[in-house]
């Protein structure tokens, strides 16, 4: 069965790659994103680029993984493509697993080519690179699990989008990417520490200043809880809206 | 592991949705067996029900209550290992339409699991057979409908299964596209398929169908051979008669009687009331459809007009 499980969530997580993810458009949205997020930021405040790049890393992370996945499941569901897979000899927390790791997938290969260019612009000297790779695959997760939530929860794209939307935004404000959390009132920081992007933000920085794992390990467990408290529901929701 | 003596085996399945005494009883306590190799009939209106016993049979809806056995394998417990030797086709083509007609049936092969050496080679045996060999490059969403529900059906076939089910497969497609379907679904029993279809066209399954379910309102209402089915109504005669149109054409009308005589006399009296002219009066055996007239009292032109297809 677990054979069956992990073939079948090769074949799907590819199919999904190929014929959602890396098409030009949203291949370009996703590269498109941060980069004007940092150049708008840099025409700004030139001499603090360096800083913006853990919270740009996680924002990119944030939309590659969240804004197609949260489109994928609601569009098969709708055209019913969905139900073809269900019928596959897979179970269903597999399924959507399948469906987390081509949303982690491409926030990942995404998010990337924005440290590349980071790095190439700052250099690499320091940076906790099992901390770092660890922690983007753990954001992704949580980011990508945020999306098929989203979209098992609603029966269109639009809503889809929408509620993507609201929860992405508030996050991308509160989350640390532009202003430290430390900065924030009391009662928004007590919101930013609800937030997955928070935590991600702060290990990501936490990596590339060299920091060691036990200076991020809360934020690593509180990525993983994320992980698991999104992505549970999503498969109940699932189940009963199949019914 | 030896072979089951019935392909599917059906006991009290019942589908239920919403609270027990105030929610909708889609399927009612049914009981059937379909037996290896036949193509088993699942016959009635727009919901009757068999769209949900297809769900329950192939795991995508949990049933209320009552037992299935499926291949031999119990469906409450071996599911994943069901799912393994059924092959669907829903009332909608659902593959990718991006995919090419090729790429489709690849991705179906990967997920069931066939071995990367045989697909390729499977893939150009089923376009072959489905008259899809020069459309094997083109995305689904530009192939015709027929070619659509016939690349759906390859695609359900890819990973060799013992039972097919079929849901509503003539729907929306145009007469010749119909019937190179139907001549399509009559040979797979002959390679062992078990097929499970469900139609609303009387005519298909009496075509097609080595025994059938007649379906009313989540029940079965009866069960059996074309013959046996019609033969509960040796005693009745069929009185045909065609009448001219209002404005052109014809328009045929039956009526099922005991004495001849009297079901003569019941049409030309019907047609004199309304002031149409009879072409012709002729006694025919009866057929699926007045034993479906007879048995569920609904009009046999509910079913054709419901799904406003072209099947026929």
């Amino acid at each position: 069965m677990l054979i069956d499980d992990l073939r079948g969530m090769w074949a799907i997580m590819l199919k999904d790659l190929r014929t959602y993810y890396f098409k030009p458009p949203n291949v370009s949205w996703g590269l498109l994103f941060p980069f004007a997020f940092a150049l708008a930021f840099a025409i700004r405040e030139p001499t603090n680029v360096r800083d913006l790049v853990p919270g740009l890393l996680a924002l990119t992370i944030l939309f590659g993984t969240s804004s197609m996945e949260a489109i994928v499941i609601t569009f098969e569901r709708r055209v019913g493509a969905l139900e073809r897979l269900l019928l596959a000899p897979l179970r269903l927390p597999a399924l959507l697993v399948s469906k987390l790791l081509g949303g982690m997938v491409f926030g990942l290969v995404t998010a990337s080519v924005v440290l590349t260019v980071a790095l190439a612009l700052f250099g690499a000297v320091g940076v906790n690179w099992p901390l770092l790779i660890l922690t983007m695959l753990l954001s992704a997760a949580a980011f990508s699990a945020l999306g098929v939530l989203i979209s098992v929860a609603v029966k269109e794209v639009f809503e889809a989008q929408t509620l993507a939307n609201a929860f992405r935004f508030p996050m991308m404000f509160l989350g640390g990417v532009f202003v430290p959390t430390t900065l924030l009132p009391t009662g928004l920081r007590i919101v930013a520490h609800v937030l997955p992007l928070t935590y991600a933000v702060e290990a990501l920085r936490v990596a590339m200043q060299g920091g060691s794992f036990a200076s991020a390990a809360l934020d690593l467990v509180a990525l993983a809880f994320f992980t698991a408290v999104l992505f549970g529901p999503a498969v109940r929701v699932l189940a009963r809206r199949m019914e | 592991m030896p072979e089951p003596t019935a392909a599917i085996e059906v006991a009290g399945l019942t589908k239920r949705y919403g609270p027990p005494e105030t929610g909708l009883v889609a399927v009612d306590h049914i009981d059937f067996e379909v037996r290896p190799g036949e193509i088993f009939g699942f016959l009635g209106p727009n919901g009757a029900g068999k769209t949900t016993t297809i769900r329950m049979l192939t795991g995508l809806s949990r049933p209320t209550a009552g037992h299935a056995r499926v291949l031999g394998l119990d469906l409450a417990r071996d599911m994943p290992r069901i799912k393994k030797k059924i092959g669907v086709v829903p009332e909608a083509s659902n593959l990718y339409a991006e995919l090419t007609a090729l790429d489709n049936l690849i991705f179906s092969m990967q997920l069931y699991g066939v071995p990367r050496r045989e697909r390729a080679r499977r893939a150009e045996e089923l376009l072959d057979r489905f008259r899809l060999a020069g459309k094997r490059d083109v995305p689904f969403a530009r192939l015709s409908r027929g070619m659509k529900r016939a690349l759906t059906i390859a695609a359900a076939l890819a990973h060799r299964p013992a039972l097919l089910f079929l849901d509503e497969p003539t729907t929306g497609l145009d007469v010749i596209s119909a019937r190179g379907l139907r001549q399509m679904i009559a040979g797979f029993s002959d390679e062992g398929v078990t097929v499970f279809l469900t139609t609303h066209y009387l005519e298909e399954a009496e075509r097609l169908c080595d025994r059938i379910a007649l379906l009313v309102q989540g029940q079965i209402v009866a069960l059996d051979t074309v013959e046996g089915l019609t033969a509960s109504m040796q005693e009745a005669t069929t009185v045909e008669v065609t009448l001219a149109g209002d404005t052109d054409g014809t328009e045929t009308r039956r009526v099922v009687d005991n004495d001849v005589a009297a079901a003569v006399q019941a049409s030309l009296a019907g047609a004199q009331a309304e002031g149409r002219r009879v072409l012709a009066v002729n006694t025919v055996r009866p057929t699926l459809e007045d034993v479906f007239v007879q048995l569920t009292g609904l009009s046999a032109d509910v079913m054709r007009a419901e799904k406003g297809g072209k099947g026929g």
